[in-house]
């Protein structure tokens, strides 16, 4: 068992000049790395088949590491390049991998119309409720009152739920974890990428040097002590007052809906286009579909 | 109107935007991602009809900086690409072709200028966008621009500005504006078979040899595609042959030369130029863009009085065709740059040549330099 733990740790990584990583000594984003790997590594996809993109922040430097087709693009654009890619080869498991502010600051207009058109994505967004990469600096999910680089004396903005805006937006599949309860992360994470449509999978994590510092939870182990006590479960949650709520949140699979997936939509299209061109002789009978079946 | 897959040749009455569409299926883009924006909007419009019929994929996005992510992602995919702005779009699009130009990701960029700053004049013509095209990305990197003045070139040059793109593996911005986008005139489009068409070199090693940024004669290193085995990494970081991020001052510099060397030996290929009536030429129009269309009819005009002009037309701005730009500099006693903007491409003129002759003919008001402002200004050198 532990052999071959370590054995999918070892073929998932780019062991040659990649490490010592990036990342300060504790950080929740090696948890994290660990998780999507497990995930990954139990649906037996091929790594060439594999698509892993992130944005910019220290969450950025996490496709550098993986041994799958990945991508470090654009601080809050990732995902439109996943959509590129997906698109011009839907056959590839496309994953991208944001902070959050990559995915809801600078990146909140394509994370909302990602949701909506539906693309088979699977994109993890790990929220440490801080910019990291950049010093600590506050993000759309700073608590109310939290201090940051830019907060000094106590953010004055109200922050939103990543989780909810995703299901708003018309995710397919959303979930919240943590990086305390990591094999329910394993879990939610291999749920977001089977599912067929774009999945969300917002990761409470740690920024124990900035977040943490400012904010009284100055190390992994605090950290740790904090998810534990005060995430809770949905099915927990759903039966709690919202005073009983209050500073808690909840874990688990938030939503899961079935609706058409993007790509699907798109050949039902093609296949409409083909037969009126036909139809309209301006393309020899069988042509049109011929070059698409080339293109394929 | 559709052009089929075709044996003969046809002839068709285009618009500029359309022919770019025909150029870039003709030349095998199978992808477009954009959002619409007047004078550019027929280019979405059309490519949404016809990609589907072959095979290909459209997408509206939400804003033009997730079309450019779009169009990298999907070429890096292995699927020629193409999207098409206007200014205000254009200036959303540089943060994300710099990442192209620094990951080396072939796609195609169309501008269709309009007068601006800002919202500026959305349905007039004119040519202020040809310093963006050069440097509006942040930080030095190398590029092609080629500018397109009639409906014929807005379909050949296409085609060219796909084949470059993935020749020397960069981004190209092709320039059309107002004018050339909206007028209408015949073209014959060739039969297929006659199309020279040119596809990224793959690589030929095995997946454990390749190097995506490796070095080699051309600086151009093989492109594999993202999902055919060929797994790395790919970032806008610098970065070194492996693909992986690296600082050190020789990665860094060494990365730089080689982006300018490749399109520095692509040179005589890469600078495109068109020559009318200079054999005897005394005085010159340089032009790029919709103004060599009144170029032609005003050194007709001076010609018709005895004069001998005679003008140079710049297909490809950067990098900048500095051999055919001092050859006519050289010849003439005076040489005129008209432009639709305040002075935008003849400070190059002025850099290759500082002994010429340079005169400037500016208009920046949202009209066209007419054929017969050229030949007063002819008239007067
Ligand atoms: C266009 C642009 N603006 C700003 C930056 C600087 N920047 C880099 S990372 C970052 C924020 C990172 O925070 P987050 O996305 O939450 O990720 P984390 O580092 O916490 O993982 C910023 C502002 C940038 N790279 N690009
Ligand atoms: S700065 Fe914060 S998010 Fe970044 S590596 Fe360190 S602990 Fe992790």
């Amino acid at each position: 068992m532990v052999e071959q733990a370590s054995k999918v740790r070892h073929d998932f990584l780019r062991h040659d000049m990649n490490f010592p990583h990036v990342w300060c000594p504790g950080c929740g984003l090696g948890i994290v790395l660990g998780s999507l790997i497990r995930a990954t590594a139990s649906l037996n996809i091929p790594q060439d088949e594999l698509v892993l993109a992130s944005g910019i922040g220290c969450t950025g430097r996490m496709p550098a590491y993986v041994d799958f087709n990945t991508l470090h693009t654009t601080h809050g654009r990732a995902l439109t390049f996943s959509t590129g890619i997906k698109l011009a080869n839907p056959s590839l498991t496309v994953m991208t991998v944001m902070g959050d502010g990559d995915a809801t600051a600078i990146g909140g207009n394509h994370f909302i119309h990602a949701a909506r058109r539906n693309l088979n994505i699977t994109a993890i967004i790990v929220n440490n409720m801080i910019y990291g990469m950049t010093g600590g600096q506050y993000s759309p999910t700073t608590p109310y009152g939290a201090k940051a680089s830019t907060a000094q004396y106590g953010h004055i903005e109200h922050s939103f739920s990543i989780a909810e805006l995703a299901i708003t937006a018309g995710a397919s599949y959303v979930a919240r974890g943590t990086v305390h309860h990591v094999p329910q992360l394993d879990a939610l994470i291999k749920g977001g990428i089977q599912k067929r449509g774009f999945a969300v999978i917002e990761i409470m994590s740690n920024c124990h040097t900035y977040y943490g510092r400012q904010n009284g939870l100055g190390d992994p182990v605090a950290y740790q002590k904090h998810f534990k006590d005060h995430a809770v479960t949905v099915n927990k949650a759903e039966k709690m007052s919202p005073e009983e709520m209050d500073g808690k949140f909840s874990i688990g699979v938030l939503a899961d809906i079935d609706k058409p997936a993007y790509v699907d939509e798109y050949q039902h299209i093609r296949d409409m286009a083909c037969k009126k061109t036909t139809e309209q002789g301006e393309t020899k009978g069988g042509e049109c579909a011929k070059e698409r079946l080339d293109e394929m | 109107m559709t052009k089929p897959v075709t044996d003969t040749e046809q002839k068709y009455l285009l618009q500029g935007n359309e022919a770019i569409v025909e150029g870039a299926l003709a030349a095998g883009c199978r992808f477009y991602a954009g959002y619409p924006i007047t004078p550019s909007s027929e280019i979405a419009e059309l490519m949404s009809v016809k990609l589907p019929t072959v095979g290909g994929t459209f997408i509206q996005m939400e804003d033009e900086i997730a079309s450019m992510g779009a169009i990298v992602g999907a070429s890096l995919a292995g699927v020629k690409s193409l999207t098409a702005t206007s200014g205000p779009g254009f200036s959303l699009m540089q943060e994300n072709l710099g990442y192209a130009s620094m990951t080396e990701v072939p796609i195609v960029v169309v501008n269709v200028m309009r007068g601006g700053p800002s919202t500026g004049l959305p349905t007039s013509p004119a040519q202020a966008d040809v310093m963006q095209a050069r440097w509006g990305t942040h930080g030095d990197h190398a590029i092609i621009v080629l500018a397109v003045s009639s409906v014929a070139d807005s379909y050949e040059i296409t085609i060219q500005a796909f084949n470059l793109a993935e020749k020397y593996r960069t981004p190209v911005i092709l320039l059309s504006d107002e004018i050339v986008g909206h007028t209408r005139e015949a073209i014959t489009l060739p039969p297929n078979k006659d199309i020279p068409i040119f596809n990224r070199i793959k690589p030929s090693v095995p997946p454990e040899w390749y190097l995506p940024y490796e070095d080699n004669s051309r600086g151009v290193p093989p492109m594999a595609d993202i999902g055919s085995g060929y797994r790395h990494h790919v970032t806008g970081l610098m970065h070194d042959a492996k693909g992986f991020p690296n600082f050190s001052p020789e990665v860094a510099g060494g990365f730089l030369k080689r982006q300018y060397r490749k399109l520095a030996n692509g040179a005589d290929e890469i600078q495109m130029t068109k020559q009318f009536m200079m054999d005897d030429a005394e005085i010159a129009i340089i032009t790029y863009g919709a103004v060599s269309r009144s170029a032609i009819r005003a050194v007709r005009m001076a010609r018709e009085q005895g004069i001998k002009a005679g003008f140079l037309q710049l297909v490809t701005l950067w990098p900048f065709p500095k051999k055919a730009v001092d050859a006519v500099c050289r010849k003439c006693r005076a040489v005129l740059v008209p432009e639709m903007n305040m002075g935008q491409m003849v400070r190059e003129v002025r850099a290759v040549n500082q002994t010429a002759t340079l005169k400037q003919l500016n208009r920046f008001d949202g009209k066209f330099i007419t054929p017969q402002i050229l030949f007063r200004k002819l008239m007067s050198l």
